[in-house]
Parts: C-alpha cells; structure tokens; sequence
C-alpha cells in the first residue's frame, strides 16, 4: 500500500536577524547565480538549528532532510523540545509556507488545524462565522449545512449563534472554533497544540473526538504537542525532532521514552541562588533548594528505598500575612502528585529567613525514571505567588532488591504492595 | 469519492503562472462567504448602516463643488458639475478602493495566511467583487442623478458608447487587481510601501480626469495624462453619459492591454510570494 503521506528530503531554511537589511543584495547575488546556471550561494551555508550556541552564519536550517512515511490511519506524534522544527514541520505540511528543498506527496486532501476558530470575524454572528471559518477550513458550503446542527450541538453554543462572536467568552469561542475542526472530513488531519484550550469537560470531548477521527474513520492525523500525556494517549507512532533533525521514528511509547531521557542530560537536584539568577518576587527572594535522602548529603545519589527531603531557604521581602508552599511531581510531563504544606504559615515580618523541609515516605517513586519538580509559593486567598516550573529535575535509583524480578519496574510510581499467598 | 485518492504534491516553487483554476473553484463558497464579510462587516455598529455607500459620494461632490468648482473655478466643460464630478468619482472611488485594500492583501491577513492554506488569490479576489457591489450601489445613485438632469433639459447627451460601461469596469477591475496583487507582493518584504501607497493613491487621482476634462490640460502635458490607463476610462465614462469630453476607441484598448499585461505580471509575483510571505512578512 501506498503510504498516505511521503515526505522526502524536506528541509526548510530561515535567515535569522533583520529582515530587509540587505534583503536586496542578496536577491539580487542570489538571482545572479541562478541566471547563470549557478547552485543558490545560500543554499550551501547554513547551520544547525541549536537555540543556545551563537553561530556564525545569518542563515539556519530549521529544517533538514527530513524523510518520513505515514501509512493511512496512522496517528503520529511529532515531539521536540522549543525550536525543534515540530512547527516548522506542520507549517510546510498544511501549505503555509513552502519547503526550502524537497518534496511531499500525499494522498486526499489535507486540513490544518493550527489554531482553533482561524478567521473569526467578530463582528459577525457564530453562525456566520461557522460558515466562514468552514469554508476557510476548506469545506463546501453544502457539507457545512449538512452538519450544521451536529456542529452546533457538539460546541454547547445553540443560545448564542444568532450573537456576534466579540460577546462570546473566550472558552466558546474556542469550542465553537472546535466543533467546526471536528466535523471536518480530510483524509489527512494536521494538529498542532489546539487541545491546551477549553475546560477539561470540552478537553475530554476534543480527545474522544480525535480518537474517534483515526480510529473509527481511518484517517491519518498528525499531532504536535508538548502534553507528552496526550501524546502518548492518542498517537500510535512518533518522531523526535532535535535541531531540525529527525532523530528517531517509532512507535510512540519508545519516542516519549528517548525524549524524556534526552532530559536527563540536565539533572539538577540542588541550587544555590545568587543574585543573578535568582528567582524572586516583591515578596520573597529564594536562596537554595536541594533534594536528598534523610540523612545524605546533596550530592548522593537518590534513592527511592529511602524517604526523600525536598529542603528549601528562603527570605521575606515584606510583612506576608500567609504563606504556604506545594509542589508538583511530574513524570515525563504528567503530573504523578501535588503535594503542600497543610497549614500557611503566618504573620511572618520582613527579612526573615524561613527553612522549610518536606519529607516524602520511601518507597514511592520509580527507579530509572525522570522526574521534575515544579515548586509553587502560595499567599492567602490561594494566589499562586511564585511559580517555578520543573526547578529540578532528577532520576533516583534504588540500591537492593530482593524477589525473582531484577529488571526494570515500570511505573510512574513503585509502591511496596504486602502480598500474601493464601493456599 | 473521487478526491480522496487523489495524489498532491508540495515542492518549493511553483510555476509563476499556474492560475490553480480548479483549486480556486473548489474555493468557490470561500469566494462567496469573503464577499458577504466584506460588506456585512463593513457598516455594522453604525446607526446608518449601508447608507454610508450613499453618503461617502455626496459629501465628495459636495466637497469637490465647493473647493474646485467655486473656489477654484475649473471648467467642467459644459457638463452640470455636480453630474461631472459625481461620475468622476463613482468610478475612481471603484478603482482606487480596489487598489487600496488588495494592496493590503498579504500584511493584512498575515494571522489567518500564518494557520490554513486557501488560494490565497481568492482574498483580493473577493476584495474587486464585494467593491462591485459597493459601486453598485454609488451608479445607481449616479444614475438617478443623472436621470435627473436628463429630464431637466440640461445640456447632456448620452450616447452609444454607454454600451461599453461593462467594459470599463472590467479594465478598472483588473487593473486594480493587477496593481494591487503587485504591490502586496512587494509590501511584505519592502513594508515602506504600505505608507506609499496612500499618498500615491492621491496623486493618482489628481493625474487621472477626475475633477477637470482632459481638454483643460496642456498639450505639453496631455502625454502623462494618456499613459495613465485609468485616465480613458474616466474619461469615455463621463463622455458616454453626457457626450461631452472625448472618445478615444484606441485609448480604450490600451487600457485593456495594459490591464492583462499587468494582471499577468502580477499573478505571476503573487505566486511566488505566496508561498514563502510567511517567512518575510
């Protein structure tokens, strides 16, 4: 069977820096070039897409040879950290912008859905702008009437469709943007992270209804997330993207597998702040943070047989009525717990120096897995004050085990069960 | 289905005068729903709703009566002033909001070309026709302005030419679209234009018979005036309808071919910004 979609050798080049500043001689060296019969002088140069190294070139390859076949009623993952080229990708794939080199062949028609409610209008009414926004999506006018009232139905938005959508809330008009997506009928659906909107109630409807669109229907889809939850939920293969490079094609658990360890590379268990990174507020001002075993050291290695400390310093900017603080445990970016410190500490003056240890019982965590702590300082009336994401990041190990299995646990977590063989 | 098994393909060019006619014909309901945006929009939260269309061409004649017919005191040729520089403006008014908003084309819709593909012809498309209906609706009050002084004896004679009126408005669409489609090409790389285009708009009117006939010019400088092809369109429409100013057939066919020449050049540099604008832009 053919492959529903055949990407070959595509890369995509960008110029970095002012655009329009020497714009023109570069056409014009460009144009000279190719008049005679010449290979373009840019096309040549060019590095790799690496966010963080200065380069020396103007021009970066945010794409490059890219080769990938999709068969039909695939649901593939596109993963990568910021500026992997995932956008890029899906740029190229929905006609937005052309490749620099290479080709794509696909089979049907492809619709985009890079954001959700494309030419709104908001003057006009829901119903006009389901038409419109149909329409834009490439729909025919007669397939829109058709589902009209499904549409309608599945947004939740009968009340207002006579309104124009500038009263609309923002939550619907997202959905309305959505139930328009849904009822689309491509042979191939491109997605980008259109899901981290609504409440979770229309979340849920979103998901069920692209699982419905591939499995049920067959079609191809194509979805780039940061959600690696939902990723893994809907996807059945995935590509790793790093530096506008494909690094791995597969099924999608091994690929939310390498990209998670790729994180590891950046362990960080403890910090000492100083004044110039430091993360802090008109509140508070942070000095460390670590994780350890009870009774370790920082550097040791962390062990999940063990109860684990999460200690953090910190100072007060002003006088704090009330403050408390919890953190966030995620595993490959799904959140395993919420933990917080039930009561808030009050009527604390300014300038004062407050250490605040957290002890977490043993065997709970997973060995061999990469975890993350997103920290989150709370003051009264529960506003989050100071919110530092995935602050630390960690994989612990364990140091005995006794059974017939030795291998790797899987889990996000590892509890100890009590078992007892009743005979 | 027979779409569904059809094989498509992206590559990095395209050929520069590859129209996609049946791609922008599958579009058609796009082309359609533009059209109705584009008007519906226009006058919503106003208290007089589509009867600006009416109001814009009124106050200009007024305004054009006052300032270069009692102040300035250029001759209209025989023609009631208020008919001469109404028909002057009715089709520049077309012509130059043509020009106007497809110049516009690609900055102006940057956000929605960035998220969905759609032939992106069809917007400036969609921008002529939805403006034919504007005209429209500005002839028509013309024409009973017209009528008026048709029936009050003035000194007017309408006459055979009249028949080509669908002809000039052909030429001034396209035209338009062609200037238009260029200049939005250019505008995403060199954006300097944008502010250009409303100045030169300007001087453009003033280049082209709209408040004065073309026999009030110089002969030293008729020259400028003929090269511009808008000028014989102006200048036939006002003399179709009331016999006074000239009639040049060969004026009128270059026009035409300036107009498909022009179009042609300028889908052809559509085309190929279309496809990378998003990385300019």
């Amino acid at each position: 069977m053919t492959p529903a979609i055949r990407i070959e050798n595509i890369s995509k080049q960008y110029r970095l820096g002012l655009v329009g500043t020497g714009t023109l001689s570069h056409d014009l060296r460009r144009w000279w070039h190719i008049v005679r019969g010449k290979e373009d002088p840019y096309l040549r140069i060019g590095e790799v897409n690496d966010r963080s190294t200065k380069g020396i070139s103007d021009y970066i390859w945010a794409l490059k040879d890219i080769n990938i076949e999709v068969q039909q009623g695939d649901v593939l993952g596109i993963i990568g950290r910021n500026g992997a080229g995932k956008s890029t990708l899906l740029k190229i794939l929905s006609k937005v912008t052309a490749p620099t080199t290479g080709s794509i062949t696909y089979k049907g028609r492809i619709a985009s859905l890079l954001e959700v409610g494309t030419g709104f209008h908001p003057e006009l009414t829901g119903r006009e702008n389901l038409y419109l926004n149909g329409a834009i999506l490439g729909m025919r006018k007669i397939e829109i009437e058709r589902k009209f009232a499904e549409i309608v139905d599945f947004s939740g938005c009968e009340r207002y469709i006579d309104t124009p959508v500038k009263r609309y809330s923002s939550g619907m008009t997202v959905r309305l943007g959505f139930a328009v997506a849904a009822f689309l009928e491509p042979e191939i659906l491109v997605v980008d992270e259109v899901l981290a909107v609504g409440d979770a109630e229309f979340q849920k409807k979103a998901i069920g209804k692209m699982h419905d669109v591939s499995k049920n229907d067959g079609r191809t889809v194509l979805f780039v997330s940061h959600n690696l939850a939902s990723v893994q939920s809907l996807c059945t293969k995935g590509i790793l993207l790093t530096n506008g490079k494909l690094t791995a094609n597969d099924h999608v658990s091994t690929i939310i597998d390498l990209y998670s360890r790729g994180n590891e590379s950046q362990k960080t268990s403890y910090i000492t702040w100083t004044d110039k990174n430091r993360p802090n507020n008109e509140f508070i001002k942070l000095l460390s943070i670590e994780l350890r075993n009870k009774g370790k050291k920082k550097q040791d290695p962390i062990l999940i047989n063990l109860p684990i400390e999460l200690e953090i310093n910190f100072e007060t900017k002003t006088f704090l009525e009330s403050l408390g603080f919890s953190y966030h445990l995620l595993n490959k970016g799904a959140t395993v717990f919420v933990t917080g410190t039930p009561t808030h500490l009050r009527k604390i003056p300014e300038g004062k120096i407050i250490k605040l240890i957290g002890e977490l019982p043993k065997d709970i965590l997973n060995s061999e897995e990469f975890y993350s702590i997103t920290i989150v300082f709370v003051l009264k009336n529960h506003q989050f004050e100071l919110e530092i994401p995935e602050v630390l990041k960690f994989v612990p190990e364990e140091s005995e085990r006794e059974g017939e299995y030795l291998g790797k646990m899987i889990g996000m977590t590892r509890p100890i069960v009590k078992w007892e063989w009743l005979c | 289905m027979d779409s569904t098994d059809k094989i498509s393909t992206i590559t990095p060019r395209k050929s520069l005068f590859d129209l996609k006619l049946n791609e922008i014909w599958s579009y058609r309901d796009l082309f359609v729903l533009f059209i109705r945006r584009d008007i519906t929009v226009s006058y919503k939260q106003t208290v007089l709703g589509p009867l600006w269309f009416l109001i814009q061409p009124l106050l200009t004649t007024l305004m054009f009566l006052l300032v270069f017919g009692r102040i300035a005191r250029i001759p209209t040729g025989g023609v009631p002033p208020v008919l001469f520089y109404m028909g002057g403006i009715t089709v520049w008014n077309y012509f130059s909001d043509c020009l106007r908003l497809t110049s516009d084309t690609f900055v102006k819709n940057a956000g929605l070309f960035g998220k969905v593909y759609f032939p992106r012809i069809i917007t400036p498309l969609s921008i002529v026709s939805s403006n034919l209906v504007k005209f429209s609706i500005q002839f028509i009050l013309f024409l009973s302005v017209f009528l008026y002084y048709y029936f009050s004896d003035a000194q007017i004679q309408p006459n055979i030419s009249l028949f080509l009126l669908p002809v000039y408005i052909i030429i001034l669409a396209i035209l338009s679209l062609g200037f238009g489609l260029i200049i939005s090409a250019m505008t995403t790389k060199y954006r300097d234009l944008t502010f250009l285009i409303q100045f030169g708009i300007q001087l453009w009117m003033y280049a082209t018979p709209v408040i004065y006939p073309i026999s009030q010019i110089p002969e030293k400088y008729r020259w400028v005036i003929m090269a511009n092809p808008v000028s014989h369109i102006v200048e036939a429409f006002k003399y179709g309808f009331t016999g006074s100013g000239s009639f040049y057939l060969n004026g009128i066919i270059y026009s035409g071919i300036f107009a498909i020449v022009l179009f042609f050049v300028g889908v052809a540099i559509f085309n190929r910004t279309e496809k990378t604008f998003m990385d300019t832009v």
